[in-house]
């Protein structure tokens, strides 16, 4: 896996700090620009920028296990759809209310995580892309199946944004943006903090060496269940809030196209960079609103830009701006 | 008329026909996969939309140019072969020294591309194919009736995936290619073109592919997304065979067919997803796959 790799290895403890105020800049950065967005004109659309924040996370989550575990799924719709159906049931029929629903949402995810992670971790590189795909493809067509879950072709519709807590209204989109937002903060963090942790550089080792990450001891099955698991669980947080914020769950979320989707997210923007699947999110949300009008076109130009960034732009959009500025992004 | 099980035997032969022929296409998709995996380590997502394009070819043949299907049955996996060819000299070739799992992405890429291309030029509602004459009408076997086309295919899928097989095991041409995926640099050292050879096993696998496209036009009708499911389907396959062994691919597509037509007979909720839960099995039990290596 030594091509994924793209953040080199500090040198030294200043480095590190260095590059440690760096980030604490652009994540403090990253808060304000949350909070002043709703505000800024032509962007400031909160159900546009709820469904970024929803897709970004979703990228996030992706890019731990492709970016810092060097694992390739092409099933992540599972885990992002499954939970979005999860969420949107128990809001809808069983009347929870949001944080309990996305809660159960994300569980969903881990659930199915830790089942299709433990089948999959059993072969490696392209049998493992194989799998996860073949895997996730079971799930859409179980959600094809059980309409009395999932509503079938017309998924479920018109989900009820109940008070958050049972007290706090979610009135308008304005409000839920915020929810969202946070969530979607501290998910990254949470990501940021994992990759950072002496796991996530177990992961690394991993990722840039299997044979000589278990002569030294690490089970690495083990840790990469552990990633797959976490990986999925926020995938699952990021579906199970997209029901909500979008009051919509449907079979989009757990097709193939969706997990296709994630992937080429997280390789415009730079795939084992920390800020680039954000930033893809962002990109190809917009360019999918950009283009609405254009049909099928949208997916001749996403398969133009796959070719594009696997011939000639690998690192993306943060990979190539962290190569400038000579640090890790 | 006896019944079996409960179940008439009209239907469970018929389920079975059914079977042993979208098992014949998976037998002849998962050689193809085999055979540009071996060679090239890339796993070829644009399969799917291959195969869809031989059907797509050879219906524009007969619409556009009044070619019928005997002469599309060859021309149109030539014409997506040379297309196979195209790409592999103007975009594979550059992705051999990196990660296998950009060829992955590339081909993924593709599929995107040549899909959404068709749809936009055909609808995505699909196309009639009409049986040629000379297959039409069936045999009635007495306890059951065998149409002419559906027999056809499967032994012309038969005769293909055997005929690949003795190419590559049996002769000079397929010595070179074993020796290629063995050890490239040493086969090129012996003054064998394996840059050329590796080509050249793209498009014929991208024939192959597109074979089985000519051979589903007039059973399912020409659509653009015929390919999409299917791959998913076809990847399940090489992952429950495993890649290494030519025949084992093709008693593995067979067999997972037949399986798959039977569960439509006894459990038809479950057809959809029965090939994923074998692989699931299969992975529990002997992970590097029923005819696999372990590496």
């Amino acid at each position: 896996m030594a091509d994924v790799t793209i953040t080199a290895p500090a040198t030294d403890a200043a480095e590190q700090a260095d590059h440690s105020a760096l980030h604490r800049t652009l994540f403090i950065a990253m808060a304000a620009l949350l909070v002043v967005l709703p505000f800024i004109p032509v962007v400031g659309y909160p159900f546009f920028l709820m469904k970024v924040l929803c897709f970004a996370l979703f990228a996030c989550a992706f890019n731990l296990m492709l970016g810092y575990g060097g694992l390739l799924s092409f099933g992540h719709a599972a885990y992002f759809g499954f939970a979005s159906y999860a969420a949107a049931y128990t809001a809808k029929h069983w009347g929870l209310t949001p944080e309990v629903s996305i809660l159960l949402g994300t569980a969903s995810g881990a659930v199915l995580g830790l089942a299709f992670g433990a089948l999959a971790i059993r072969r490696q590189g392209i049998y493992f892309a194989m799998i996860t795909l073949a895997l996730a493809q079971m799930v859409y067509f179980f959600s094809l199946q059980a309409p009395g879950f999932t509503g079938g072709e017309d998924g479920i519709q018109a989900v009820p944004r109940n008070a958050l807590f049972g007290v706090v209204p979610l009135g308008n989109d304005t409000i839920t943006y915020y929810l969202v937002a946070a969530i979607f903060f501290v998910g990254v963090l949470l990501i940021y903090r994992i990759i950072h942790s002496p796991f996530g550089q177990v992961l690394k080792a991993i990722r840039d060496n299997e044979a000589r990450a278990v002569s030294l001891g690490y089970r690495v099955n083990q840790y990469k269940l552990a990633v797959f698991v976490l990986s999925a669980s926020l995938a699952g947080l990021a579906g199970a809030t997209k029901a909500i914020a979008m009051q919509l769950a449907s079979l989009t979320d757990v097709h193939w196209s969706m997990s296709g989707e994630v992937v080429l997210m997280t390789l415009v923007g730079g795939m084992g960079t920390v800020f680039g699947p954000i930033v893809g999110a962002a990109v190809i949300i917009s360019m999918q609103n950009f283009l609405a009008g254009l049909g099928a076109w949208v997916t001749v130009v996403q398969g133009v830009i796959f070719v594009i960034c696997v011939l000639v732009f690998r690192e993306g959009i943060v990979g190539v701006i962290g190569k400038w500025l000579k640090k890790p992004l | 008329m006896f019944e079996l099980l409960g179940i008439p035997p009209q239907a469970l032969f018929g389920q079975l026909l059914l079977g042993l022929i979208n098992g014949s296409f998976y037998a002849i998709l998962s050689l193809g996969l085999a055979v540009i995996f071996g060679l090239l380590n890339i796993i070829n997502f644009t399969h799917g939309a291959q195969y869809m394009m031989g059907a797509f070819i050879s219906w524009m043949l007969l619409n556009w140019l009044g070619i019928g299907y005997w002469p599309s049955l060859l021309l149109a996996p030539v014409v997506a072969g040379v297309s196979g060819v195209i790409i592999e000299r103007l975009l594979l070739q550059r992705l051999y020294h990196l990660d296998h799992l950009y060829g992955l992405l590339l081909t993924f890429g593709l599929a995107l591309i040549i899909q959404g291309l068709f749809r936009n030029y055909f609808g995505s509602s699909g196309l009639p194919y009409q049986i040629p004459a000379e297959l039409r009408g069936g045999q009635n076997l007495g306890f059951m009736f065998l149409p002419n086309y559906r027999a056809w295919v499967v032994v012309a899928s038969l005769v293909v995936c055997l005929a690949t097989w003795f190419v590559i095991e049996k002769t000079r041409l397929g010595a070179y290619l074993r020796a290629a995926t063995e050890n490239p640099t040493l086969t090129q050292a012996f003054g064998i073109n394996v840059p050329l050879l590796i080509t050249l096993t793209y498009g014929f696998g991208v024939g192959l592919a597109a074979f089985a496209g000519v051979l589903a036009a007039p059973i399912y009708s020409v659509n653009p997304n015929m390919g999409a499911d299917l791959i998913i389907v076809v990847f399940a396959v090489v992952v429950i065979g495993g890649m290494g062994s030519i025949l084992g691919a093709i008693v593995t597509g067979f067999g997972l067919g037949i399986i798959e037509g039977l569960t439509k007979v006894f459990y038809p909720e479950a057809s959809a997803t029965v090939i994923f839960i074998i692989m699931a099995i299969v992975l529990l039990v002997k992970p590097a796959g029923l005819f696999g290596r372990t590496a």
